[in-house]
């Protein structure tokens, strides 16, 4: 076994734990920092992965606005929920039938597919994956409409999200 | 070198994982943890085959971003939904929100 594999039994571990985790812990303060340590582990995949820019923006994007929103939207709204009572519904069974099912249909899939055991060839001397995703996602040719679509879609969503969140009664004990 | 069976029976459990979560929390919040560790582990099965096919093909690593883009979105409009209904109906709980059920 390589040190590669160990790195990545190790972040694999870690980040499933850590997922467990999200979805068990009663306090959603904690469920959200696990979700901060679960993001961390899915960076060390991407920089295992030479996705370089992917873990950057992994850590940037993810950890520090998606994660800490979740953080203030937690703070916002645990008046009424503070721990106490079931934190799942009812038939939680059923979600962890369904996930489990989902999981080994998965599984069963990927073992009669023929390219599962592929090993990646290494990366050719001079390529400079960055660039590279530079520019396939400003070229013509490329991907410049999905990313300029994404870009109206986040504009769109920013507004929006100011839109529903926006208390008018609050506004007007102000004036 | 790790072989790709392994990155995609990752992101199958962490997908997996998260769908529990989605499924099973009564928290609206915590709902939507569960459908950020979904995404990602969508991510790393597209990062993975981006690495595992042609490198010079960069359409992997550029679908992940765009998934970046619509989590980002997503959660925005999300969380400002709770806490809209939060500051109407003074509740997260998903079970108790249902205004437009018939």
């Amino acid at each position: 076994m390589t040190g590669e594999q160990i790195i990545f039994l190790l972040t694999a571990l870690f980040t499933l734990g850590s997922g467990v985790m999200v979805v068990t812990s009663r306090n959603l303060i904690h469920a959200a920092l696990w979700l901060v340590s679960a993001l961390f582990g899915v960076a060390v995949t991407y920089a295992l992965l030479d996705a370089a820019f992917l873990a950057v923006v992994q850590v940037v994007v993810y950890i520090g606005a998606i994660a800490i929103l979740f953080i203030f939207a937690v703070m916002l709204t645990r008046k009424d929920m503070r721990d106490q009572g079931p934190q799942m519904n009812t038939n939680w069974w059923f979600g962890a039938l369904l996930s489990v099912l989902v999981f080994g249909g998965l599984f069963f899939l990927l073992q009669g597919w023929s390219g599962l055991s592929r090993t990646a060839s290494p990366i050719p001397p001079g390529f400079d994956s960055i660039s590279e995703l530079g520019n396939a996602l400003i070229s013509p040719d490329a991907y410049v409409l999905p990313f300029e679509v994404a870009s109206v879609l986040l504009v769109a969503a920013l507004i929006g999200a100011v839109y529903v969140a926006f208390n008018p009664r609050s506004g007007d004990t102000r004036k | 070198m790790v072989p790709l069976s392994w990155y995609l029976i990752f992101a199958a459990a962490l997908f997996s994982i998260g769908l529990f979560g989605v499924l099973s929390r009564r928290n609206a919040v915590a709902i939507l943890l569960g459908v950020e560790l979904m995404l990602n582990s969508v991510n790393i099965n597209l990062a993975a085959f981006w690495r595992y096919g042609d490198v010079s093909q960069m359409a992997g690593q550029v679908f992940a971003i765009i998934v970046f883009a619509v989590a980002a979105a997503e959660v925005a409009v999300g969380l400002a939904l709770v806490i809209s209904v939060y500051r109407r109906r003074n509740t997260v709980v998903a079970d108790e929100i249902n205004m437009m059920k018939w």
